[in-house]
């Protein structure tokens, strides 16, 4: 047992190098210096207060987002759809604290309830999804998909049409809130303590509902043999849609985050890509909740870090992205490989 | 061709499928192949036929040795296999799957492909279509189209997996015509089948297996007894049959129906009394598992009524049967009885009735570890069932069953128990219809199994019924017979008490 697991550990080191090493690749490739790259990638997390503010502004929405998809994973679902479940989510913010924002109702009162519509959006969609999964035969992967595109175009279709700025409609988005409707931040820092908090809020309930709960036993059951969940009792389609609900609901939480805590109005590329982020380093840690949170902070830091890049070694920032698929491609290999040759059967 | 095998052994994990076996079929023969389920018939004929490799031994085709690696390998040697359910691609016309295994270019020569289709069908008295889809057609079309495929790309050996199942009689009549003219034209036939009718009117020579081993070779004429003795073996003393009590109807069919694209089973009535036990016997796919299914629920009935302890629940759902005190334990344990990756624990807590949200873990591990032992399962409550083996897989699945229940459904309770176990398993059950008045249905490929622990026995042939039959006015001889589809015309309104 011992020994298993010091040779998972060793082939999990062997595949963080092998990423550094594929991506070092890319950068000479692209005739960049390979060193000068990380070091400004780990410079641009944490050399000021305002940059590790940047990070964890991205930590909250990504753990929300990876706190999702461990659900739908756990009940066998690839739920490809979060990104359109962030943007909903983001959607149906904007549209109450649009509607409320004039009204009487005391600012903090208001944000709660843009919170709960995005929570509520994010489940509407999700549940699309899982209407299309258990109803229509569609596999989530083509109908998450779809959905996707079809968020993206609402949003557009709003800032463009509906909710156009006054004046002239603009790409960067609708009218920014008044910054009574801004979720409080940290000063210099600038990051939400209230988004940090139901990030990790969020990831622990995950975590105790797939470890300690009826439900993630259940949720588990159905992920992994249908038939015989089914068998033993457990109602099967009921607990997929709660799975597409739930994940659909945190990812509309996410959305919320960003348009609170981050944008302050609704933008076109509101998601920041932390659905597909979320599915990500979900796959990184295996599914386990309990890595959840560290590995989402070094994913978003990831992501912050590259944002020096084009200033820097006028190199595009998408490099942290190239570093974070391939980490995720590279462990996925190595445990391949690593049970190919050691779990022979 | 002449076909040598010789030597042949398999083994698949600590099951010996094939011991040693060897034959001898001179070319223009058709040769039959009987044995029971699991004697090791299968396993055989995808080693000639290069879906799996024999561990040992030697395959000669026409004094030729030769090692085949897979089934195409097969079919470049002149040896080719139709299986029970046929491998082509419904979607697609006649003509393409006719096609498809060729070994053409990028663009098949169709009209030649077609010219040649034709004039074997021709050949054969077959009438297909080639532009008729594949899934339009019946089973019996379906192997018709198998057989032209194969011949016209160089079978000359042909292995036929229960090929009578699911095909009408007229279509037995053209299939049997068919193999006797490719014999007569050399090429060789085995035929695998556990119907002694089909195996008697067909074969020139039948060879029986059974546990592994090739148990010997039967000429003409035939003697069905003997075959018979021969498949199932001598007799095992499971000790002094326990005749159940009778309560209250647990179970009532009318006119109860169920279907498959294979066959429709109609027109089941009976009555199953509380602590009654009913054996189901019949080869695999005879319809017994579309049966038991729909009796659970699983399978919805297309006619008649599903009365459980005098409530109606035709039409209902597993779970509303489950309600209702039913229980179906499936033969495939991991496919569709326990979840791979999950605990006995985790497993013993899904089965329970729920308890709150959260999971009481130390109550779940108690809870375990007194199941593991009240059933002899060789594992802890850590243990994931995919870690167990076979027999303790199916000790799991019964120690996973919530109690009273009103009727029991069981797919081959003790396959791959030893018989201690097996005793040890029933004594269990048995304990459970005279405690609680369960009524217990039971799928066995074991006839001995059946006849010690039943009270009454369903038959079932090629989707057809017996009406019960007392168990104890049985023979395994008899119910061998009726396995195979002999003796049916003789059977009255009965198996009932004179």
């Amino acid at each position: 047992m011992k020994k298993n697991f010091w040779l998972t550990i060793g082939f999990q080191i062997a595949a963080v190098i092998l990423a550094l090493l594929f991506t070092t690749l890319v950068l000479l490739m692209a005739g960049a210096p390979p060193i000068q790259a990380y070091v400004s990638i780990i410079k641009g997390t944490f050399s000021s207060l305002e940059d590790i503010g940047n990070v964890l502004s991205a930590w909250a929405p990504l753990l929300l987002t990876t706190a999702g998809v461990l659900i739908t994973f756990a009940a066998g679902l690839w739920n490809i759809g979060i990104e359109g479940q962030v943007v909903i989510g983001a959607i149906f913010t904007t549209g109450a604290l649009r509607l409320l924002q004039d009204s009487s109702m005391p600012p903090g009162m208001i944000l709660v309830l843009g919170f709960l519509a995005g929570m509520l959006g994010g489940a509407l969609w999700g549940s699309l999804a899982g209407v299309l999964k258990t109803f229509g035969g569609v596999n989530e992967i083509f109908g998450g998909l779809g959905l996707n595109f079809v968020a993206t175009a609402i949003t557009i279709y709003l800032i463009f049409g509906p909710w156009k700025r006054p004046g002239i409609a603009s790409l960067s988005g609708t009218l920014v809130f008044p910054n009574q409707l801004w979720l409080p931040t940290v000063p210099v820092a600038g990051f939400s303590p209230w988004a940090l908090g139901l990030g990790l809020l969020v990831i622990l309930i995950v975590y105790l509902l797939l470890r300690g709960t009826l439900f993630g036993l259940r949720l588990k059951a159905v992920g992994k043999n249908i038939r015989a969940a089914y068998s033993l009792g457990v109602p099967t389609w009921q607990y997929m849609m709660f799975a597409f609900l739930l994940c659909g609901a945190f990812a509309g939480l996410a959305g919320a985050v960003q348009v609170t805590g981050v944008y302050h109005r609704l933008t076109p590329g509101i998601s920041s890509g932390y659905g597909f982020l979320g599915l990500l380093v979900a796959m990184l840690i295996n599914y386990q909740a309990i890595w959840a949170a560290p590995i989402a902070l070094f994913y978003a830091a990831l992501n912050i870090g590259g944002i020096q890049l084009p200033i820097l070694l006028k190199l595009d920032s998408s490099l942290s992205g190239v570093l974070q698929g391939v980490l995720v491609l590279f462990v996925l290999l190595v445990e391949g490989a690593r049970q190919r040759l050691f779990e022979k059967r | 061709m002449r076909v040598e095998l010789k030597d042949i052994h398999k083994t698949f994990g600590s099951v010996h499928a094939n011991v040693g076996i060897s034959m001898d079929i001179p070319a223009g023969t058709i040769q039959g192949i009987l044995g029971e389920n699991g004697a090791g018939k299968s396993t055989l004929m995808k080693i000639l036929s290069g879906f799996i490799r024999a561990d040992q031994g030697e395959i000669v085709l026409d004094g030729q040795p030769v090692v085949i690696h897979s089934p195409a390998d097969a079919l470049r040697h002149g040896v080719g296999m139709l299986h029970q359910d046929p491998l082509d691609f419904p979607p697609m016309r006649v003509i393409d799957n006719f096609i498809l295994g060729s070994e053409g270019g990028l663009l098949p020569n169709t009209v030649e492909a077609l010219k040649d289709f034709n004039h074997l069908s021709e050949q054969f008295g077959f009438s297909l279509d080639p532009e008729e889809y594949v899934d339009a057609m019946t089973v019996g079309e379906r192997q018709q189209l198998e057989i032209l495929r194969l011949i016209w790309l160089g079978a000359r050996v042909l292995i036929f997996d229960e090929p009578t199942t699911g095909i009408s009689t007229t279509q037995k009549v053209n299939l049997f015509a068919a193999l006797r003219l490719m014999s007569k034209q050399g090429m060789t036939v085995l035929f695998v089948s556990h119907k002694l009718e089909d195996v008697e009117g067909l074969c020139d020579s039948v060879v029986v297996l059974a546990q592994g081993h090739l148990v010997g070779e039967v000429k003409p004429p035939y003697s069905t007894q003997k075959l018979v003795e021969m498949m199932f073996g001598k007799a095992i003393t499971l000790g002094e049959r326990m005749p159940g009590t009778c309560g209250d109807v647990a179970l009532s069919l009318r006119k109860m129906a169920v279907e498959d694209y294979r066959m429709h089973i109609g027109d089941i009535d009976l009555d199953v009394c509380g602590g009654e036990v009913i054996g189901v016997a019949g080869m695999e796919g005879s319809g017994q598992g579309l049966f038991l299914r729909a009796l659970a629920g699983i399978v919805r009935t297309v006619a008649g009524q599903v009365i459980v302890g005098g409530q109606d629940l035709t039409g209902c759902d597993y779970h509303v049967f489950k309600r209702h005190g039913v229980a179906f334990l499936p033969a495939s344990r991991l496919e569709e009885g326990l979840v791979s990756g999950l605990n006995l624990t985790e497993h013993v807590i899904l089965a329970q009735e729920a308890e709150g949200f959260f999971i009481n873990w130390e109550k779940g591990r108690e809870l375990a570890q007194q199941r593991i032992i009240e059933f002899n399962i060789r594992g802890t409550p850590s243990n994931t069932v995919e870690s167990l083996s076979g027999g303790n897989q199916q000790r799991a699945l019964l120690a996973l069953m919530r109690v009273p229940l009103n009727l029991l459904l069981l797919e081959h309770p003790t396959r791959g128990l030893d018989i201690e176990s097996t005793i040890y398993i029933w004594g269990k059950l048995k304990e459970r219809c005279r405690s609680d008045g369960t009524a217990i249905l039971f799928v066995s490929s074991d006839l001995e199994e059946i006849l010690q622990y039943s009270d009454r026995v369903l038959v079932f042939f090629s989707g057809k019924v017996t009406p019960p039959l007392y168990a104890d006015l049985l023979t395994t001889e008899k119910l061998g017979e009726l396995i195979g589809g002999i003796g049916w015309s003789e059977l009255t309104k009965t198996g009932e008490r004179p």
